[in-house]
């Protein structure tokens, strides 16, 4: 069990956003968080990315509680994520963009930077070559000294994946990947997904509307709605729950 | 992946630049008239504030406005530490030197040095209330920073001599080897800090901050070692200042020595080292330059008569053309050997 979310709740004032929701994720498993919009989902998101603090319940990563330790610090212990909207450094190259992931990781300290001493430039290049070997196994190598922002959206999409790979984390969090792109594309994704979990051994929890690509993927999955839980345990089963069914997924059948 | 040919070869092409640098130095230095040696000291110092200034300002995102305040605490570290006891007592008339602004003595190397660091330190207590919260409550505070150090300046004869200011102060820096060397130092320091995690992490934060903490980046050290590198160069060239004026006094480091920086980094382009440097002879040296127009002029059988502050008139409408037609800047976020490349591109 990598990941163990306990009982949490999270209200911003009078709004409960999430109510009592507990899930657990396996190791080297794609679990799937689903559900309407403004079910809770990017709010359980940053919960667990420690962007917000629950208001009751626990977050725990390999065991350890994690909740109310700040954020940059919840990723060097192994937690990485995408946003729904992309957020890219948009006046930065692709390599500098997947560079920021090994921020923490180059272990020179300033004065080396400004000197230059040997350390800086050893642990520049470790970087850089590590950088180049994730941007291979996403196919965006070619465009490393480009703006990130010229990129397509598809290509962009996976600089920001490339992006939180470089911070190597055990557990990557992905808010909604397959956002406007084309089935042809959904479906190279989910390929993708597979190759990402087998080659750097991480862990996925990603949230997503498109069920054909969730069905495709996760393994387990939960149902959100208005911050409760209808449903968690195994996709087969999701796709036949009758409340499902009803409440949240009315046109699955015709999908 | 990495290419070594091309990593050599700009490395080349960097230490061919500060040759140059180097060499036009000692050129200058020592060919030149007193006048263009002076405009070209006054240049190089302002470099160093408009380079580091741009650091925090540009690179990082933050927008502060805290550059006079900085300047006017290097400035008077170094006048203290430099003007002897006797010179002191003689000058100090609102109220006797205190003992121990008496004792504070040294070469100017190291007035040079504390003054930097007093700056840097100082920089980073401001950061600990100020980064806390985001937005841009550095601005506010910044600007208040600044106001507090003239006021505490005018209000404490007894270290500063109050509004009379410090003069007599030895003139080391109309020695262009000071100036200039400190500026080289200067830009290389920071173009190191740009090319490196600490750089790109800066830029992530003015990117976008939110992100910048996903990936891992401690987002208020990142800030605090921006501002605080950026306060100890501007404490230095404060310092070379008073060395090359010989006089200051509070009413030296108002908030218009801010706004003027502010000019040249926006001006060259935000973000931009090599547009902070344009910036800075830009606006230096062709203030400068353009002191015939407040002369009468006789130009194509027009006579005109000399108008004082004919020269602000055209230097404004020179900024608004610059700020119409690039909106970025003369650099944008580009730095110089961005330029190069993209020639290869277009090629």
């Amino acid at each position: 069990m990598i990941l163990e979310v306990c009982n949490v709740t999270k209200k911003f004032g009078g709004v409960t956003a999430i109510k009592d929701t507990s899930f657990h994720v396996n190791l080297k498993e794609i679990y799937g968080l689903i559900g309407p919009n403004g079910a809770g989902k990017t709010t359980m998101f940053n919960i667990i990315t420690g962007n917000y603090e629950p208001t009751a319940g626990s977050v725990k990563f390999h065991g350890q509680r994690i909740d109310g330790i700040k954020p940059y610090k919840i990723v060097h212990r192994g937690i990485a994520r995408t946003f729904q909207n992309i957020r890219l450094f948009k006046s930065m190259t692709v390599l500098d963009n997947v560079l920021i992931g090994f921020d923490y990781q180059a272990t020179y300290t300033y004065f080396e930077a400004i000197l230059r001493l040997p350390r800086f430039f050893k642990e520049e290049r470790r970087v850089r070559e590590r950088a180049f070997e994730i941007m291979e196994v996403l196919g965006i190598a070619e465009f490393a000294d480009e703006l990130a922002t010229s990129l397509s959206y598809g290509s962009q999409r996976k600089v920001e994946i490339a992006r939180a790979l470089a911070a190597n984390p055990q557990l990557l969090l992905l808010d909604e990947p397959a956002a406007g792109m084309n089935p042809q594309e959904t479906h190279e994704l989910a390929e993708l997904f597979f190759k990402i979990r087998d080659e750097f051994d991480v862990t996925i929890l990603l949230i997503e509307h498109d069920m054909k690509f969730v069905n495709k993927l996760c393994d387990r999955v939960m149902v959100l709605d208005y911050g409760k839980t209808i449903f968690e345990g195994d996709i087969k089963d999701a796709i036949k729950n009758e409340e499902v069914i009803k409440a949240y997924l009315g046109d699955f059948k015709h999908a | 992946m990495m290419n070594d040919a091309i990593f050599t070869k700009q490395r080349l092409i960097n230490l061919g630049i500060i040759i140059t640098a180097i060499w036009f130095t000692w050129y200058a230095q020592n060919t030149l008239d007193e006048y263009t040696v002076r405009i070209i000291n006054n240049v190089a110092i302002f470099i160093i504030l408009a380079v580091s200034y741009n650091l925090i300002n540009g690179v990082t995102g933050q927008f502060s406005l805290e550059p006079n305040g900085f300047v006017a605490i290097g400035a008077y570290v170094v006048a203290i530490l430099t003007v002897d006891a006797e010179g002191m007592l003689y000058q100090y008339d609102i109220e006797d030197p205190s003992a121990w602004v008496l004792a504070m003595q040294a070469e100017f190397i190291w007035a040079l040095l504390l003054a930097g660091i007093i700056s840097a330190l100082l920089a980073l207590s401001l950061s600990f209330p100020v980064f806390r919260v985001r937005g841009d409550y550095l601005a506010i505070v910044t600007l208040g920073f600044g106001f507090i150090i003239r006021i505490l300046a005018i209000n404490s004869p007894s270290i500063t001599n109050g509004s009379l200011g410090i003069n007599d102060i030895p003139e080391y820096s109309n020695y262009l080897y000071w100036t200039m060397g400190a500026a080289i130092i200067t830009v290389v320091a920071i173009l190191n800090i740009i090319y490196s995690k600490y750089g790109r992490a800066m830029k992530a934060v003015r990117d976008d901050e939110d992100a910048a903490t996903a990936m891992g980046v401690d987002t208020f050290k990142i800030k605090t070692l921006a501002f605080s590198t950026s306060a100890f160069f501007e404490g230095i060239g404060g310092g070379l200042l008073a060395a090359l004026l010989t006089s200051i006094s509070p009413d030296l480091f108002t908030f218009f020595l801010t706004f003027q920086l502010l000019i040249i980094i926006v001006l060259g382009g935000l973000g931009s080292t090599t547009g902070a440097i344009l910036g800075t002879i830009f606006v230096m040296a062709g203030l400068e330059w353009m002191r015939f127009l407040d002369e009468p002029i006789s130009f194509m059988g027009i006579e005109t008569e000399g108008t004082p502050g004919m020269r602000m008139v055209v230097f404004s409408l020179i900024l608004i053309l610059v700020m119409l037609f690039a909106r970025e800047g003369l650099m944008g976020k580009k730095e110089l050997k961005d330029l190069f490349k993209k020639k290869k591109a277009n090629k």
